[in-house]
């Protein structure tokens, strides 16, 4: 936990002593070692980091300034700075901001971590991941491979003029493995648990050892051979059960980002976008079929969207965007709750000291439908199977998505067939949503973590969690072109 | 205020090692955001970061921190020789660069950027807003307006030291007119070092003027069409294709579209793409994150694929000389490696009317969204038509259209070129900066379309 209450305390004198409407302080010290491995050559990159932002309301209007210098010369000229600049945002003010009414928290939260990640040494974990690099190596073909395993620290202390005061630790491992295979200018990847670096998950290091890389390692470099010569996807509008991994990408993107009330007011429209679940929607439109329900869960233990309390105070809650297919409410800030008449779902985070907190992803969770995998399968006469995402887009209102997998397979008569390359498909959210017939249990349900969540200007990354067991969807555009 | 040379100096008078180097960055940053027509976020940043890379025989260690006092330098400096002890050998790297060539001195700080304050970002907005109300119906601002001092001084034991200090200015402007259930959206920007440069008036009347322009969007079936991609259109594209093939670890991995095509002609003869950091009519950067000088890079010249970037450890695997195109040190540098950040295409002839009336039929493209890499040997791109997309017939813009989704391969969208404009554009982007003129293309791919 830091150990910063002198400043804190200095932080919110000043404040007081400015007569704002609202002030919060927020000091966050980070830590993180993270290691590559390529072709059996590792980098490890070590970074620290500690600095304090100050984020103040002045005439109904939001200023924010931070440094790395925390240091009482230094506080007090972000604390001058963020008034000045407040000030000078309400020089264009139409509508004063207005913050739902909270209760001031004093708590703490901390990871719960059973194996202290910092005390595995560096060399053991190099070490693991060159093994399964070998092991990925399973013929010339495989012109490059790679592993990934990063510990992940940060430590933050919020204070506001409200009398808020909260401590909080999180402590995040994971990794990952990733084979590519190139042969006559054709390119294939194949990753475990699943691309972009691995799974990750607040807990110690006995998440890192649960994810069974080295198990998986031959398994993964094989897929990888085999997709070179594995069948184009064919173009067909057909049944299509995606897995759990890429049900990630699809609750991210067509869920996670337009349930965000800033982006509904308009507040990202320059640069992420806005959403098509606009508020008179909320509690009529019909996102998705019965079955599909997903909640915002900031309670979930162990995501990367889990916490004690967001970067407003706010306690963390769990709620329902989708409830039996139907809009059902939304991530939200103070600011933007009020303006529904609401309070906030508590969503407000940034990324490091040196952001302005926004509305984030907290965990975006399908919760799970009722069939076995196994079923599932045996249950479709005609379709495809994709696996692991590769590539994504969506428009700014967040209807028109396309995505590519690592992997399918083709569906035939209730059994898995021949592998498939360069799948892609694509269709409009609700459409696509309101297709979605089967979900399956939570046996097969998975708690996933995704480290870079991108928003906002100046950029912001985020660490989020989604939950989700594979999932069946009809009549749906698969296949784009031939390449 | 820091000293960042001064604090370079004190990190490596720190090393024990064979070889290190040291990167002290400074920023210190304004933004102002804007929505609905009044600023809803207002940020300044000031923030210092160091980070140390040393060498012990072919085994290489990092390590970062912002906090700049001695015994935080020295636990840096610490941590990155105990990395650098647990390596394995990196058996092709030969050497951190020495000090090569002379540094150009392009201009890269004014003075009124640097000093540019909150009032005057909350004023310039203000009239962001009094532009809109001239234009019925009147939309609504989105967007935002910053300026950065950013300072670099990279020093290394071989004798490299190098101090650059860069001033940055932007305004990105979406503006949305909205009558009852229709929604017109333009899109405009602008970047320079000065800020009295930026005119945020003009920058808003061409949003303004495309988003009153693009309400009734008409849908069109997707299929084949020529495009005018405007210069952030093209500057998307251009960055896209540079992180997937243009640097000399993607060539070496064989993930780059110039795998094997060196000498070749892979784009039409009008296109010619060249990297380089001290030319003034972009932002330049005259050194790289290694301290080496950036040089001009010929990548495709008159449609022939003619070279990549390099950094000191891609050019020591083959040979050769850093072109002065490294990332800073860690896992990114290490995945992706050097990158060209000064991309320029050259300008062709045209007007942009005269492309307009040159198209049969087609579409201009104001911008792109969320492009992304399908498969990047044979640069199969996705993404979204954003903020401003027109149908064009028989040489006339006919309507406004609903945005469309492409998948294309690009290296084969440029290998047919009707024409270029002759004005070019600088254009900030994910991957750098660029400078880019309008590109008429014969055949681009549309496979989906949305709903406004």
């Amino acid at each position: 936990m830091l150990n910063h209450e002198v400043e804190m305390d200095y932080a919110l004198k000043l404040l007081e002593r400015a007569n704002l409407e609202y002030g919060d302080v927020r000091f966050v010290g980070r830590k993180s070692e993270r290691i590559t491995t390529k072709n059996g050559v590792p980098v490890i990159s070590i970074s620290d980091s500690i600095g304090v932002g100050i984020r103040v309301l002045v005439n109904g209007a939001w200023g924010f300034a931070s440094t790395n210098d925390i240091s009482k010369k230094g506080i007090k000229k972000i604390a001058e700075l963020a008034v000045r600049t407040a000030r000078a945002s309400a020089l264009t003010t139409k509508e004063k901001v207005v913050l739902s009414p909270e209760e001031p928290a004093i708590g703490r939260y901390e990871t719960d971590v059973k194996k202290d990640p910092w005390a595995v040494s560096t060399e053991e974990r190099v070490n693991y991941l060159i093994d399964c690099e070998k092991r990925m190596r399973v013929s010339d073909r495989i012109k490059l491979t790679m592993g990934y395993s990063e510990v992940w620290e940060e430590n933050k202390l919020v204070g506001s003029t409200e009398g808020a005061r909260i401590s909080q630790r999180f402590v995040e491992t994971g990794g990952g493995i990733t084979a590519i295979a190139i042969e006559s200018g054709e390119m294939q990847t194949r990753s475990y648990p699943t691309s972009f670096g691995g799974d990750y998950r607040q807990a110690g290091h006995e998440f890192f050892e649960d994810l069974k890389l080295l198990e998986n390692a031959e398994r993964v470099g094989k897929e990888a051979e085999q997709l070179l010569r594995a069948a184009q996807c064919p173009s067909e509008v057909t049944t299509l059960i995606i897995s759990s991994d890429q049900m990630v990408l699809q609750v991210h993107e067509s869920c996670g980002h337009p349930s965000e009330l800033d982006r509904v007011f308009g507040y990202e429209a320059s640069y992420a976008g806005t959403s098509f679940m606009t508020p008179e929607k909320l509690n009529k439109f019909r996102y998705g079929s019965d079955i599909v329900n997903i909640v915002g869960d900031a309670t979930t233990p162990g995501g990367l969207g889990t916490f004690g309390y967001d970067d407003e105070g706010v306690k963390a809650q769990r709620f329902h965007i989708i409830k039996n297919g139907i809009i059902a409410g939304y991530l939200s800030s103070r600011e933007t709750a009020a303006k529904l008449g609401q309070k906030s779902t508590g969503a407000m985070r940034a990324d490091n000291y040196n952001r302005m907190p926004i509305i984030r992803m907290t965990n975006i969770n399908l919760l799970p439908g009722t069939w076995k995998f196994e079923e599932l399968i045996k249950d479709t006469k005609k379709g495809i199977y994709v696996e692991t995402n590769k590539s994504w887009s969506i428009d700014d209102r967040r209807l028109n998505f396309q995505f590519g997998t690592e992997v399918g397979y083709r569906i035939e008569n209730g059994e898995l067939k021949e592998m498939l390359k360069n799948c892609v498909y694509t269709g409009i959210t609700y459409e696509f949503w309101r297709s979605c017939d089967a979900i399956c249990s939570q046996e097969y349900w998975h708690l996933w973590g995704l480290r870079n969540c991108g928003k906002g200007e100046p950029g912001q990354v985020m660490r989020v969690g989604h939950g989700t067991s594979p999932t069946r969807f009809n009549n749906v555009r698969v296949g784009v072109g031939k390449w | 205020m820091v000293d960042i040379v001064e604090i370079a100096e004190k990190i490596l008078k720190m090393v024990e090692c064979d070889q290190a180097d040291v990167r002290v960055m400074g920023d210190r940053s304004h933004l102002t955001r804007f929505a609905n027509s009044q600023i809803h976020q207002n940020m300044y940043e000031e923030n210092y970061t160091a980070d140390v890379r040393v060498v012990l025989g072919k085994k290489i260690g990092t390590a970062k921190a912002n906090s700049l006092d001695d015994a935080s330098l020295r636990k840096m400096v610490d941590r990155a020789v105990k990395i650098a002890k647990l390596q394995k050998d990196r058996n092709d790297f030969v050497s951190l660069p020495g000090k090569t060539g002379k540094l150009k001195k392009p201009k890269t700080f004014v003075r009124d950027t640097a000093s540019h304050t909150v009032v005057e970002k909350a004023r310039a907005v203000k009239k962001i807003f009094e532009v809109a109300e001239n234009y019925s119906p009147v939309p609504l601002a989105y967007g935002a307006l910053s300026t950065s001092v950013q300072e670099l001084c990279v020093a290394n034991t071989l004798g490299v030291s190098v101090y650059g200090k860069h001033t940055g200015a932007k305004v990105g402007i979406c503006m949305i007119a909205d009558e009852g259930d229709e929604k017109g959206y333009g899109w405009s920007e602008m970047i320079h070092m000065d800020v009295n440069r930026i005119d945020v008036e003009a920058v808003a009347r061409t949003a303004a003027e495309k988003a009153v322009g693009s309400l009734h969007t008409k849908k069109i079936e997707p299929g084949e069409y020529e495009v005018i991609l405007e210069p952030l259109a093209v500057a998307e594209l251009l960055g896209y294709l540079a992180y997937a093939g243009m640097g000399a670890l993607a060539v070496q991995e064989m993930r780059s579209f110039l795998c094997g095509n060196l000498g070749k002609k892979i784009m039409d003869e009008k296109v010619s793409i060249w990297d380089d950091g001290n030319d003034p009519s972009g932002i330049p950067m005259p050194f790289d994150f290694e301290g080496v000088p950036r040089q001009r890079v010929d990548i495709i010249e008159n449609g022939v694929a003619k070279g990549y970037v390099y950094d000191s450890y891609t050019a020591g695997r083959e040979a050769k000389q850093s072109t002065g195109h490294a990332l800073p040190p860690g896992s990114g540098a290490f995945e992706v490696g050097p990158l060209p950040l000064n991309l320029f295409m050259k300008e062709g002839t045209m007007k942009v009317e005269d492309m307009i009336a040159n198209c049969r039929r087609g579409l201009l493209v104001t911008k792109f969204h969320y492009v992304n890499i399908i498969h990047p040997v044979k640069t199969i791109f996705t993404g979204m038509t954003r903020d401003g997309t027109f149908y064009i017939e028989n040489g006339k813009i006919l309507h406004p259209v609903k945005n469309l989704r492409f998948t294309q391969n690009v290296v084969e969208a440029f290998s047919a070129v009707k024409g270029l404009s002759r004005e070019r554009k600088i254009i900030g982007g994910d991957f750098g900066v660029s400078v880019c003129p309008h590109v008429h293309l014969e055949k681009f791919h549309f496979t989906g379309v949305t709903e406004f």
